[in-house]
């Protein structure tokens, strides 16, 4: 299975201001590891959310609203795509992180293709068949 | 917690601690079997410590530190403390004789280990059952339950390989090294092997309620990944692991909703998965920069890249697979490659070129009971418009498969054909 793990926003993230380098190094190392173990697909980290913008939807609406976004601790800083066995070690994983001083990491499973199951209904199917008919006609 | 929790953090840790800890303890005690027991002890012992004082920052230090104890309490209990000196003192005597390396008898590296662990656990003295079993216990950190499931057979059969194989180590003294070259090539063939069988074994089992097969790809891939930290620098290992990556690319595209095959060309290219056709290009990228001649699982991954890369079937390098089938012919010949390489030719030079190739085939021996040889030519016969052929063709091919909804679609090609002449 994977996962995602979330880094949350903190008011250092939300200001720009970059890990020192012993942070650094202890996440380098960490990452390390994730890479070393097989575990490890994808991981990034995000500029603040001043640099972010949204798109709002209603009523056929779009409104488009530029960041910073007030709520930080709802805000992300950062991503990991592990490929897990199971989310108990998922979070045997992210123990080994060098996170501290508050931190809160959020794991969450990554749909499969046997998860959507009955849900995936015809009228989706055809949808795909049209996406398919489109990048067919792309070319 | 309740004690299924704790069960599942058990085996969470396990996966994840076990390979390192029982690589570096083999290399102390000289037994696999010796070894995973007492890493077992260690977690045990971490699984009661560990709630009380809290995990420790490098829990793997942490296990090692405790087991090695017990390694030492061990020798000294069952009194295989002064044999056990005397042998590593003989052998280490006889090292330092014939090859002075210092080097090599002081090593501490832990990647060595696990590398070290990962060609005992290939042994060609093992049957590949036992090390497939092995290799899955030992690198994968699964435990002999979910081994069980994944190969639907009974937990103790399993389990009994596992212990049988590790007796065998034993009783024939493998030793637990690296192999150095010449031997090196046929022993890493031997682990890629183990690998790839792992992951076919995932990858052909479309239908059915199985999800554990899935997972079972993701172990191989994960292995592989494994393998490909420790030996950078052997090209074949990152072909296997690009080959892996790009195929597992389609797991979500090659099976129907009722749970039949979809072939390569019918396939919805939207839901294949593009991270790991990245990483398997990145993989491939890796394995072509090492140089030398490519090796067989890098010229299957250049295959699999090419379609890989192609948004749709029409856009596909058919040139440059009909020459990636060419080297891997060359390479070992095989009648399968050669039928892959007409069907190529087919594709990039017309039906009839294909077609001469196929041909070529027909009288072959080992193609006779094979289906896809006269689905194959039948195709190739339809749109050259030899409608006939191309029934009877069609028809043989489905009295030669098993799997029920193959034959059903090869005749529905047949009538297809029959209506036309």
């Amino acid at each position: 299975m994977r996962v995602m793990v979330i880094v949350k926003a903190n008011k250092d993230s939300e200001a720009g201001v970059m890990p020192n380098e012993k942070i650094l190094t202890a996440m380098g190392k960490f990452n390390e590891q994730l890479v070393k173990a097989g575990v490890m697909l994808a991981g990034d980290g995000l500029h603040p959310s001043s640099k972010g913008k949204r798109v709002r939807f209603s009523g056929g609406k779009q409104t488009v609203i530029d960041g910073p976004f007030a709520e930080t601790k709802e805000l992300i800083a950062g991503y990991w795509l592990w490929q897990v066995r199971s989310m108990e070690e998922a979070v045997e994983w992210l123990k080994r992180s060098p996170f501290d001083g508050g931190a809160e990491v959020e794991i969450r499973p990554v749909f499969e293709a046997e998860d959507f199951g009955a849900e995936f209904t015809p009228e989706l199917r055809e949808q795909e068949e049209r996406l398919r008919k489109q990048i067919a006609e792309k070319k | 917690m309740t004690t299924t929790d704790t069960h599942r953090a058990t085996d969470a840790v396990w996966r994840i601690e076990s390979p390192r800890l029982i690589a570096g303890l083999t290399r102390i005690v000289r037994d696999v079997g010796v070894a995973e027991d007492l890493a077992q002890d260690a977690l045990v012992a971490a699984l009661e410590q560990w709630p009380k004082s809290g995990v420790p920052d490098n829990p793997g230090a942490w296990l090692m530190a405790t087991a090695k104890h017990r390694a030492i309490d061990r020798l000294r209990r069952s009194q295989l403390l002064e044999r056990k000196h005397e042998e590593l003192g003989r052998e280490l005597e006889v090292k330092e004789m014939t090859v002075p390396d210092l080097e090599g008898a002081l090593d501490d590296n832990v990647g060595d280990d696990l590398l070290r662990l990962m060609f005992i656990s290939c042994h060609p003295v093992l049957s590949t059952e036992a090390r497939v079993a092995l290799t899955l216990r030992l690198l994968g950190g699964l435990t002999t339950d979910e081994i069980a499931r994944a190969f639907l057979v009974p937990e103790p059969t399993i389990a009994q390989r596992i212990v049988r194989a590790k007796r065998t180590l034993t009783d024939k003294h493998v030793p637990f090294e690296v192999p150095r070259r010449p031997d090196l090539a046929v022993r890493l063939s031997s682990v890629l092997e183990v690998v790839y069988l792992i992951f076919n074994e995932g990858y052909s089992a479309t239908a059915g309620d199985d999800w554990m097969r899935p997972a079972l790809c993701e172990d191989a891939l994960r292995i592989g990944r494994i393998l490909a930290e420790l030996a950078p620098r052997e090209a074949e290992v990152h072909g296997l692991v690009a080959l892996m990556e790009i195929q597992a690319s389609r797991s979500k595209a090659r099976v129907g909703p009722s749970g039949e095959p979809i072939l390569l060309f019918d396939q919805n290219r939207a839901h294949w998965d593009q991270l790991l056709i990245r990483r398997g290009l990145a993989a491939l990228e890796r394995a072509e920069s090492l140089g030398g001649t490519h090796g067989p699982y890098t010229l299957q991954a250049a295959i699999a890249a090419c379609h890989g890369r192609a948004l749709t079937p029409e856009e596909t390098d058919w040139l440059r697979i009909v020459q990636l089938y060419g080297q891997l012919a060359e390479l070992m010949p095989s009648p399968v490659v050669e039928l892959n390489r007409a069907v190529a030719v087919a594709m990039a030079s017309g039906p009839a070129a294909g077609l001469a190739l196929v041909d070529a085939l027909t009288e072959e021996p080992s193609l006779k009971a094979y289906h896809l040889l006269p689905s194959v030519r039948g195709d190739l016969l339809r749109k050259i418009g030899r409608l006939d052929e191309a029934r009877s063709e069609f028809e043989r091919a489905a009295s030669l498969t098993r799997n029920a909804r193959e034959r059903e679609l090869l005749l529905n090609r047949a009538r297809t054909c029959a209506g036309g002449s």
